[in-house]
């Protein structure tokens, strides 16, 4: 039984590095920061080959490295994810801690932008999306019955891969989430989150003479930083990220990237990349997912200077991807 | 020869020009590599001999068609004696037409004298050579200009640039065709209107309250003076339409917001082609709908609560032509929702929205442009709509704002005016060109107000 699984799995696997090689789009972005990891990447590339110090070649079930981390605020346990009869992600177990961020990488249909959107439930309004598996939420339930998805959504934001703002003015934007909570009593108040949450965006200095046009007009690289600060606004404790810099320039993503590094003090994030160099420079931990399995989690200079597996290694090399 | 016959010896011809202008490309060009010594591909030397044969033929057909009956005419009348020659034009047509009846073996008017018969044996002796004629030279022309067409053909002669520009040139004459044909029937009805307008003054077409088409055919008639002042239609118009928007615009939204939002995929695939077949009742079946059931049952409704409710009401075709348009207004909504990105709702419901809050603070202000120039679009068909008004609306120009008693609109007066035995040059008939220029001016400025709308205030996503 084992044997099969194990060889089926293969097939998929040789089937899937045929596909991605062609459909992968995965943008190149320069290093801005040049002390990051990334570097060491490429001088590690030829040692690590030739030490071949990998047992773990194959896909198993085991994830390699370590899933738990010192303290963790979210916490998904042996989940699954089927959409119909194809089964998305298979038994992922994986800790997230406060203010630290967390990197999702893998190559395209592993599973990554899957399991993010079970963090938040966005994966409800699929009707054919079946989870098991528990994930807690500061030791909640966030799949009990009784939990509200709306008031889970308002504790755990997204921001997505490209900028979404609502066809309102700057201000509505960021405004929209603390009107829809109650979060200010009067307009002052509202007038203050909308100020913190744009400045601590970095997005102030370049709005504040025109915060009643609309959204819409801003650079890409402004609207995404707009709807970061429009998550932040509601005041969130995890920040889910599925590639919000892929539909961006690098001076952009630089610039989101810096954001990414300021707020994590103060927020979970969690952030699914298909930028190496992307999770090199802004995550401490990175997981490493290949067809629906999380493969290996470590820490993020581990991951890049010394993947435990195979795969992990071919895809952080560039092998694979 | 038939001009079918002609017709389909010419494409015979076309085609065997295709098939000699390519075999001529692909022996022209020579070497190993021949192909990539010609600069189109082998087809393109095929349909620029044949666009050749084809179209300079079919040209020269059209003129001749267009032209040949005059010519055979005046050859004819040319051939006539004297006295007849010397006759009013009224006569010589009557006479002429009577040559051709004769030749075509039709009934014919009067006596057939000798006159007559010599004419129409000339007639037909013309209209026979010209038949060979015809052949002749479209045969003549095909053959050719595809000749010469074919001798054209090089490795470099740029063929496909040459076929290009005539399918540009096809394309430009068919969508040229819609325009025109607008352009016709505006005029038409302006020059109508014009004449109107000179035995009626404008002003008192426009701002005249009184509405009584009936003028006096004999000048000892009674009572039929003819007023003229189009008012009363334009408010019975405008009530009945605000009756139907009233009903349309709420109970179409609420389905549209339903059935893209709300609704279960099963729920949808049943919902919506009952919704389109309701938009594919014809609407002389609403019509009678109206005038049979609804009337008598506002009609009894009205009487209970102790209004007087006229049996023809504005309530009751205004009511009719709503449920008529609630599929238009639905499906056009249903739109409007559906273009606004699957990225909006995300973003919304990750910032913890609920589903109504989604719908009503991102997903409908998003939507909005497009639904106004819905909304837009069924008040225009709600103005044009003719059927059900004729059948359920009253015929007496009332004016009035009270939906339970009988008024007319601008579409049922155009019909009762042209209906019947009528005659064309009296302001009676003339006034229903004035009021389907009104009419059509209106609603081409609601059509451009929507489209406007729509687009100024769409926001572009991607």
């Amino acid at each position: 039984m084992d044997r099969l699984q194990q060889s089926d799995n293969y097939r998929r696997m040789t089937a899937m590095k045929e596909l991605t090689g062609m459909d992968e789009d995965k943008p190149e972005e320069p290093r801005v920061v040049d002390s990051s990891p990334a570097k060491m990447v490429s001088s590690k590339l030829a040692e690590s080959t030739t030490e071949s110090e990998l047992s773990l070649t194959e896909l198993s079930g085991r994830t390699v490295g370590d899933v738990r981390c010192a303290d963790p605020f979210m916490i998904a346990e042996n989940v699954n994810v089927y959409y119909g009869d194809n089964h998305a992600i298979q038994n992922v177990t994986l800790e997230f801690g406060k203010s630290q961020v967390i990197a999702l990488i893998g190559p395209s249909g592993c599973g990554k932008s899957t399991f993010l959107r079970c963090l938040n439930r966005m994966n409800d309004s699929i009707e054919s999306a079946r989870i098991t598996g528990t994930i807690t939420l500061d030791g909640q339930d966030i799949y009990d019955k009784d939990l509200d998805p709306v008031a889970l959504r308002a504790r755990v934001g997204m921001v997505f891969q490209k900028p979404n703002p609502f066809p309102k003015s700057i201000y509505d934007n960021v405004a929209y989430g603390p009107r829809i909570h109650g979060l200010a009593a009067d307009r002052a108040d509202l007038d203050g989150i909308v100020h913190t949450s744009l400045e601590r965006a970095g997005l102030l200095k370049e709005v504040k003479d025109r915060l009643d046009e609309p959204g819409t007009s801003l650079s890409g690289g402004q609207q995404q930083r707009l709807c970061i600060a429009r998550t932040i606004a509601v005041d969130p404790e995890v920040i889910l990220m599925d590639e919000p810099c892929s539909a961006l320039d690098p001076i952009a993503t630089a610039r989101i990237e810096d954001l990414i590094d300021e707020i994590s003090e103060n927020y979970a994030i969690v952030i699914v990349t298909h930028s190496m160099q992307q999770a090199a420079r802004v995550s401490r931990r990175v997981a490493y997912f290949h067809l629906g399995l999380l493969v290996e989690v470590d820490d993020t200079d581990r991951i890049f200077t010394n993947p435990q597996h195979k795969l992990t290694e071919d895809y952080v090399t560039g092998r694979i991807g | 020869m038939q001009i079918t016959t002609l017709t389909l010896i010419i494409a015979a011809m076309a085609a065997g020009a295709f098939y000699f202008g390519r075999e001529r490309s692909l022996s022209v060009a020579s070497g190993p590599s021949r192909m990539q010594t010609l600069h189109s591909l082998p087809g393109y030397y095929g349909y620029y001999t044949a666009i050749w044969a084809l179209l300079p033929a079919m040209g020269l057909l059209l003129a001749w068609n267009l032209i040949e009956p005059r010519v055979i005419v005046g050859l004819i009348v040319q051939g006539l004696p004297d006295a007849e020659q010397s006759m009013s034009p009224g006569e010589l047509n009557l006479l002429i037409n009577n040559i051709r009846n004769l030749a075509n073996g039709d009934i014919v008017s009067g006596e057939v004298g000798t006159v007559l018969q010599d004419a129409a044996a000339r007639y037909l002796e013309y209209a026979n050579t010209g038949r060979w004629m015809l052949a002749v030279l479209t045969i003549g022309l095909a053959t050719l200009c595809a000749s010469l067409a074919w001798r054209r053909i090089t490795p470099k002669f740029r063929a496909r640039n040459h076929v290009e520009r005539v399918i540009s040139g096809l394309l430009i004459a068919a969508s040229s065709i819609a325009i025109l044909t607008t352009i016709g029937i505006v005029m038409s009805v302006l020059f109508e209107a014009i004449r109107f307008f000179r035995e009626v003054p404008l002003s008192e077409f426009l701002f005249g309250l009184n509405w009584s088409p009936q003028t006096a055919i004999r000048a000892d008639q009674v009572g039929s003076s003819g007023s003229f002042g189009a008012v009363p239609l334009f408010t019975g118009t405008l009530l009945i339409t605000g009756i139907a928007m009233f009903i349309a615009v709420p109970v179409g939204l609420m389905t549209a917001i339903y059935l893209a939002e709300y609704s279960s995929a099963r729920i949808r695939t049943i919902t919506k082609p009952i919704l389109e077949i309701l938009a594919g009742i014809p609407t002389v079946v609403y019509g009678f709908f109206a005038a049979l059931t609804v009337a008598p049952v506002v009609r009894r409704a009205g009487e209970s609560m102790g209004f007087e409710v006229a049996s023809e009401s504005a309530l009751a075709a205004g009511l009719v032509m709503g449920i008529m348009i609630i599929p238009l207004v639905s499906s056009l909504s249903d739109d409007a929702i559906n273009s606004v990105p699957r990225a909006m709702r995300d973003g919304a419901l990750a910032l913890g929205s609920t589903r109504s809050e989604t719908m009503t603070k991102v997903i409908l202000p998003a939507a909005l442009p497009g639904i106004v120039g819905g909304i837009l679009l069924a008040v225009s068909r709600a103005i044009g709509e003719t059927m059900i008004v004729v059948m359920a609306a009253g015929l007496s120009a009332n004016l009035t704002a009270n939906p339970l008693e009988a008024v007319t609109t601008v579409t049922v007066q155009i019909v009762t005016l042209l209906v019947g035995d009528q005659e064309f040059d009296s302001a009676k008939t003339l006034a229903a060109f004035a009021l389907g220029l009104m009419l059509f001016l209106i609603t081409l400025g609601l059509n451009v107000l929507g489209i406007y709308v729509v687009r100024k205030y769409r926001e572009e996503y991607d």
